[in-house]
């Protein structure tokens, strides 16, 4: 596994990207405001936005491909539709869904292009209609920043998982608004959640410097991922198509692969030259994404 | 006087609201991990083999593996 392809473009440090249902496109958004979509086989970039705040913390791309969302210091979480005229001005057709009393950390779209899940730094999530704007479920219940979230994969339904700075993740019901279930065991703030494909457990990568497997149906930690070595903290983490795989980005610009079953590490890829921020597989399984502080996106397969 | 008994009834209030939430959390129905982490192994297994990162695909198939240069003739 090695670098295929490195996107450069932004002035500054990547903090999150999204791929496109279409596994081919890219949004990634940076600290210096900019909003980037790439299209990943050639790393030509197709769309650029300038957010009106820095530390764009959080982007995400649309199920129909038609648009993007982003936030961060802003407090806001805006939607953006993406089109193909020749001119396009995309900052004039933004829209303004969500409103947190502090930094958006995380956003989502849901199966549809129609609701927007976000997490802030005020501590709660949230459920957003696109089209009004209006709020249509809060979710409180961390001590703190929550920093992450992941929708459950489409067949186990209204769900999702969140992880914060109060070390907790929480498992949420969509539609009532109530955790569910919450897991304590890391021992610092957790910045990033992932479901496993099947839906049934999730993986957290904390600043304690360990990835850990929770069960859903046991209730329960099942397995840690760390070593006497890896002293710096995990940052972002995602499966593989199987789920066998663990690919987790840390802050000593590394990226560790973890055999999730056998909780050994059976890969450390090497070239990102600052932290890695984040990182995600692509829909079809056949590469994954990793965003740095170094400025830009590497494609490995 | 009347600031301190409000805070410590907001404490009260806090604390319940909290055994509350451990009451619903703790009436969840749990499986045993053998069988929880049985299942995920069996995920495993049957994804496996549709699984590009762990199997490897060609090279001719994978969009971002570089192909041979093309030769004019």
């Amino acid at each position: 596994m090695k670098t295929r392809r490195t996107l450069k473009g932004h002035g500054n440090k990547v903090l999150c990207m999204d791929w496109c249902k279409d596994k081919r496109r890219i949004v990634s958004s940076s600290q210096d405001g900019k909003v980037i979509v790439w299209d990943s086989f050639t790393t030509n970039k197709e769309h650029a936005v300038t957010m009106p705040c820095t530390w764009v913390m959080a982007c995400a791309y649309a199920p129909s491909g038609c648009a993007i969302a982003c936030g961060g210091l802003d407090n806001k979480c805006s939607v953006y539709p993406l089109t193909f005229e020749k001119n396009e001005n995309m900052a004039a057709k933004k829209k303004s869904v969500a409103m947190h009393t502090n930094y958006l950390s995380a956003c989502s779209f849901t199966n549809s292009d129609m609701q927007i899940l976000t997490a802030s730094g005020d501590g709660t999530c949230a459920l957003w209609d696109v089209e009004s704007g209006q709020l249509l479920q809060s979710f409180h219940g961390h001590g703190a920043d929550v920093l992450c979230l992941d929708l459950a994969p489409s067949e186990t339904g209204n769900t999702f998982v969140s992880g914060g700075c109060d070390k907790k993740a929480m498992v949420w019901d969509m539609r009532s608004g109530q955790c569910v279930q919450s897991f304590e065991t890391h021992d610092s703030d957790i910045n990033s959640v992932r479901y496993y494909p099947s839906g049934d457990a999730f993986a957290s990568g904390s600043d304690d410097a360990t990835c850990r497997l929770y069960d859903l149906r046991a209730d329960r930690e099942v397995a840690i991922y760390s070593k006497e070595s890896i002293i710096f903290g995990a940052s972002s983490v995602d499966f593989s198509l199987s789920g066998r795989l663990l690919f987790a980005g840390y802050n000593d610009y590394t990226i560790n692969v973890w055999d999730v079953l056998k909780g050994s590490r059976v890969s450390i890829l090497f070239g990102h030259e600052n932290r890695v921020s984040t990182l995600r597989v692509s829909p079809d399984g056949t590469a994954f994404c990793s965003g740095s502080w170094d400025h830009t996106l590497r494609i490995w397969a | 006087m009347s600031g301190k008994t409000a805070t410590t009834s907001n404490n009260i209030a806090q604390a319940r609201r909290t055994v509350q939430q451990l009451r619903i959390e703790a009436s969840i129905e749990r499986i045993k991990v053998s069988k929880a982490s049985a299942d995920l192994m069996l995920y495993c297994e049957e994804h496996a083999k549709k699984d590009p990162l762990l199997m490897g695909i060609p090279a001719s198939e994978n969009p971002f593996k570089d192909k041979k240069t093309c030769i004019l003739l």
